[in-house]
């Protein structure tokens, strides 16, 4: 018996080839439905939009997660100062890896702004993400923090905004690199980054250290800029809160965790100057993106301040990672 | 004659504010960003209620505030955005303008200080926080924070 001809396929090898290609394409099928599937917007049960629906919502509570949530920070205009931070048309670029942001108005204009969503909407954006025609948001709206907020305190900031004045400016759409720009690939980034469990596990936590806990990794997103990120926008596991490089340009963020540099020598009161005032314990003051960050702390009650503080010297010790 | 004997003490004044800090200017711009925290940190005591109310010790930090000031902005000549971990931003060579504005506002608020002064804690409090917006305002986009 003489070897096949190499050039010659054979027979059997033919059928060979007809089944791989069928499973390929099965693969394919399978694999694309498994991408849909995965990368599928996911909007709130009905359970949750129910019991944030029957939340009795207070407008003057919802100032304070307001301030807390640091909305104005990206939402108002860029140097608004006062009362115009106030007034969130948008409008301000945030720049990054992925291509530039560029962030929506938020008033409460109906046509440019948030007037026409529901608190449904409205919760569907904060906790999953989701827009109201059923998108995805990209996560540069830091859903993947304001997913810990309590019901009450979404419904208390939405009944808030609704108070705020309303701004019929429209903004430019984002301008993200390729494949960024494809918004159905935020689904992929939601499944491996996105859900609501604590950033860190805080043994023996008393309440105020939780209620620290709740301002940081919820509302007050402050690991959005100092905990490093991977190549897909995910925080690095095991660096929460250790700085990173400054997505926006030169620089870092500081690591703000008791190991960092910076704040390693600093008393939870110290730290709580540092947000009710911007001065540091040697009266240096506070810089960078992180002056309109303290004065939405300098708004917070002194209490939610400490917390903070108690929390910031509660995480773990991390080197920087930047 | 009066004239330029006030130049010349003007001069001196100056030149000896500015030989009591080191030669390089990013040392020297550190340096004078040192002494306005600490005179900052002197009224910020009195506000905190740390230290007793003194009219004296919060018109000597407004001097001290105001005269650093005057000569700050020169402190960033060309070819010294860099080096000795300066934390400078480019953005200060782009706008100069605007960074010295920066930097008369809180002269000018200092100065105003001076002029008529707080005569007890409340006074203080009122004028402190007004006075050292000034240093975030400008801070927030002239310095960068770097590897520490």
């Amino acid at each position: 018996m003489t070897p096949p001809d190499s050039n010659e396929p054979r027979p059997a090898s033919k059928g060979a080839g007809i089944y791989i290609v069928g499973a390929l394409a099965v693969a394919a099928i399978v694999g694309a439905g498994v991408f849909w599937f995965v990368t599928a917007p996911k909007p709130l049960g009905d359970d949750r939009i129910a019991a944030i629906d029957a939340v009795d919502a207070d407008a003057a509570r919802g100032e304070t997660i307001f301030w807390a949530g640091g909305c104005a920070s990206c939402h108002a205009a860029d140097n608004a100062e006062g009362e115009e931070r106030k007034i969130l048309s948008g409008g301000h670029r945030l720049t990054s890896n992925f291509g530039t942001f560029v962030v929506p108005n938020i008033s409460p204009d109906p046509e440019a702004g948030i007037g026409g969503w529901s608190l449904a909407d409205f919760a569907n954006a904060m906790l999953a993400g989701v827009s109201p025609s059923g998108g995805h948001f990209y996560p540069s709206f830091p859903y993947g923090s304001y997913v810990r907020m309590t019901d009450q305190d979404v419904a208390d900031l939405f009944a808030y905004l609704g108070t705020l004045p309303a701004s019929d400016k429209t903004n430019a759409a984002h301008e993200l690199k390729f494949p960024f720009s494809i918004r159905r690939l935020v689904g992929g980034w939601k499944f491996m980054f996105f859900d609501d469990g604590p950033r860190v596990e805080l043994a023996n936590a008393d309440d105020q250290v939780l209620r620290g806990q709740y301002l940081v990794e919820g509302p007050g997103h402050c690991g959005e800029c100092h905990t490093p990120r991977n190549a897909l926008g995910g925080f690095r596991s095991g660096e929460w809160l250790a700085g990173a490089p400054n997505p926006e340009g030169e620089g870092v963020v500081p690591n703000i965790t008791p190991g960092g540099p910076d704040i390693a020598g600093w008393s939870a009161s110290d730290i709580a100057y540092y947000l009710e005032s911007g001065f540091t314990p040697d009266f240096d003051s506070v810089g960078g993106p992180m002056v309109d960050v303290q004065k939405n702390m300098a708004e917070l009650t002194a209490s939610d301040r400490e917390a903070i503080a108690t929390y910031l010297k509660a995480v773990p010790e991390r080197p920087n990672g930047y | 004659m009066k004239f330029r004997t006030l130049i010349t003490a003007a001069t001196f004044g100056l030149t000896a504010v500015a030989a009591a800090y080191a030669a390089e200017p990013q040392e020297m711009r550190q340096e004078m960003m040192k002494h306005v925290g600490g005179a900052t940190g002197a009224m910020a005591k009195m506000v905190k209620g740390e230290d007793d109310f003194d009219q004296a010790k919060v018109i000597e930090a407004l001097t001290t505030i105001s005269k650093t000031m005057a000569e700050f902005p020169a402190q960033f000549p060309e070819g010294t955005e860099t080096g000795m971990e300066t934390e400078a931003a480019p953005a200060i060579w782009e706008n100069k303008a605007d960074f010295e504005a920066k930097a008369i506002a809180l002269k000018d608020a200092a100065d105003a200080g001076i002029a008529s002064p707080p005569s007890d804690v409340d006074g203080l409090k009122a004028m402190f926080g007004p006075l050292t917006k000034n240093c975030g305002s400008c801070h927030e986009t002239y310095r960068l924070k770097k590897e520490g």
